[in-house]
């Protein structure tokens, strides 16, 4: 199963890793911030899911790429320019309008992926994608139901999750650009075209902006890119600092 | 739902008993986390296979620990694999393993799950799930998230007290 390599592909599954494990981080950092305690433990309670999703994920690229090379060794010992995330999940955590209108937006693209993936043709990603589907469906419903109460709640609810989706907006594009490696990936049957999931999932966030009494923004001045190259955002480096210190700082450290 | 083809019963009994590290009430076998259970007598070696309720489920690794550790106490080595598909769902859980749940106060899973195909209803949401301690279903959720992955916690209307909720997936 893992003794093909194949780098094309561990690119691919890289910023499928990459993406759960940034946003992983970023959830934790609700935890004693969330506006309900309940509200801390299910931002870490998905951060988590995302983060076993990660785990198997980098383990999968690890053999891919032909280095061997293991989860601990791909999330604690690549810099900046390494990660293949997008730039919607490194961006700092702000208020909570903001976080459901990410989640909602990276649930919605999460849920079409693991979808599809489940028909891939690489058996390990077909396997997480089965597992991760169940999750990520769970984690929609629950951004699905914070912007409907938000949404048609009071007038101050209201605009703030309205002023979070125009917030979210500029990083949403590159959710479902076809990079080089996604396109290698889809045609040899490993991966799908990011392009092919955008339709289904604007479908649903449409829906939930719809029923919340919300607008959906389309306009946007600019549009943020560049993470599937390793380009990143000012806050990557200080999301990353966080992650891997204590890694960096004991190698070999076991706990 | 688990294969056990084995010539000594003991080992695989004392491995299917392995308390869940999260919910001790409940064991491995109960839940559904043991898939497969191979006992070879000749080489005094045993090949398990577990899978994950959840993906991040910090209780696998406790989990295999104890696999090893049950194994090498009978004298056997032991190869443990963790299999994603078919992914684990509340429907391979035990009627014991639910009365169980149930007695020990958090409610079973009360449906099966449905896979997701794309068609979502978008509304507030009315389950209805049957207290463990009254057995009242006017029960409400309080958070759609509880102390573990697997987990929701609730409030029953007619007797006040909270409970644990086994999420169906």
């Amino acid at each position: 199963m893992g003794d093909s390599t194949n780098p094309v592909a561990a690119q691919y599954v890289l910023g499928l890793a990459d993406d759960a494990l940034v946003y992983a981080q970023r959830l934790g950092e609700w935890i004693s911030r969330g506006p309900q305690i309940e509200e801390d433990m299910a931002l870490a309670n998905i951060g988590l899911d995302l983060l076993g999703q990660a785990r198997a994920l980098l383990t999968r690229v690890g053999e891919l790429d032909g280095t061997g090379r293991s989860e601990d060794d791909l999330a604690y010992f690549r810099d900046e320019r390494e990660f293949r995330n997008v730039h919607l999940v490194e961006q700092e955590r702000a208020g909570f309008g903001f976080e459901m209108a990410r989640l909602l937006w990276f649930s919605s693209y999460q849920c079409e992926l693991y979808a599809a993936l489940r028909a891939s043709t690489d058996e390990v990603l077909a396997g997480v994608a089965e597992k991760a589907l169940k999750e990520v469906d769970y984690h929609r419903d629950h951004a699905t139901q914070w912007v409907l109460r938000l949404g048609d709640g009071t007038t101050e609810s209201h605009e703030r999750m309205q002023q979070g989706l125009r917030d979210v907006l500029p990083y949403l594009a590159e959710l479902f650009d076809d990079d080089p490696a996604s396109v290698a990936a889809a045609e040899s049957g490993l991966g799908v075209l990011p392009s092919s999931l955008h339709d289904a999932a604007v479908g649903h966030v449409t829906k939930v902006v719809a029923e919340a009494t919300l607008e959906l923004p389309t306009e946007t001045r600019w549009r943020s890119r560049g993470g599937r190259e390793g380009v990143h955002s000012r806050p990557m480096g200080y999301l990353l600092a966080e992650l891997q210190h204590l890694a960096r700082s004991h190698p070999g450290a076991q706990w | 739902m688990t294969d056990v083809m084995t010539t000594s019963g003991v080992l695989a009994q004392g491995i299917a008993d392995i308390p869940d590290p999260e919910v001790p009430v409940v064991t491995i076998e109960d839940l559904g986390i043991l898939r497969h259970l191979v006992v070879d007598e000749g080489r005094r070696h045993v090949e398990v296979t577990i899978t994950p309720t959840y993906s991040g489920c910090p209780a696998m690794d406790v989990i295999e620990r104890h696999i090893a550790h049950v194994a090498a106490h009978a004298g056997y080595t032991c190869d443990i694999r963790t299999r994603l598909s078919p992914a684990w769902t509340t429907d391979w859980m035990s009627e014991r393993g639910r009365d169980r749940l149930r007695e020990f106060g958090i409610a079973p899973p009360p449906g099966h799950h449905v896979v997701p195909d794309g068609a979502v209803p978008v509304s507030l949401q009315r389950r209805q799930v049957a207290c463990p301690q009254c057995g009242s279903t006017d029960t409400e959720e309080v958070a759609r998230f509880g102390s573990t992955a697997c987990k929701a916690l609730r409030r029953c209307r007619a007797c006040r007290e909270p409970f644990d909720e086994f999420k169906t997936l």
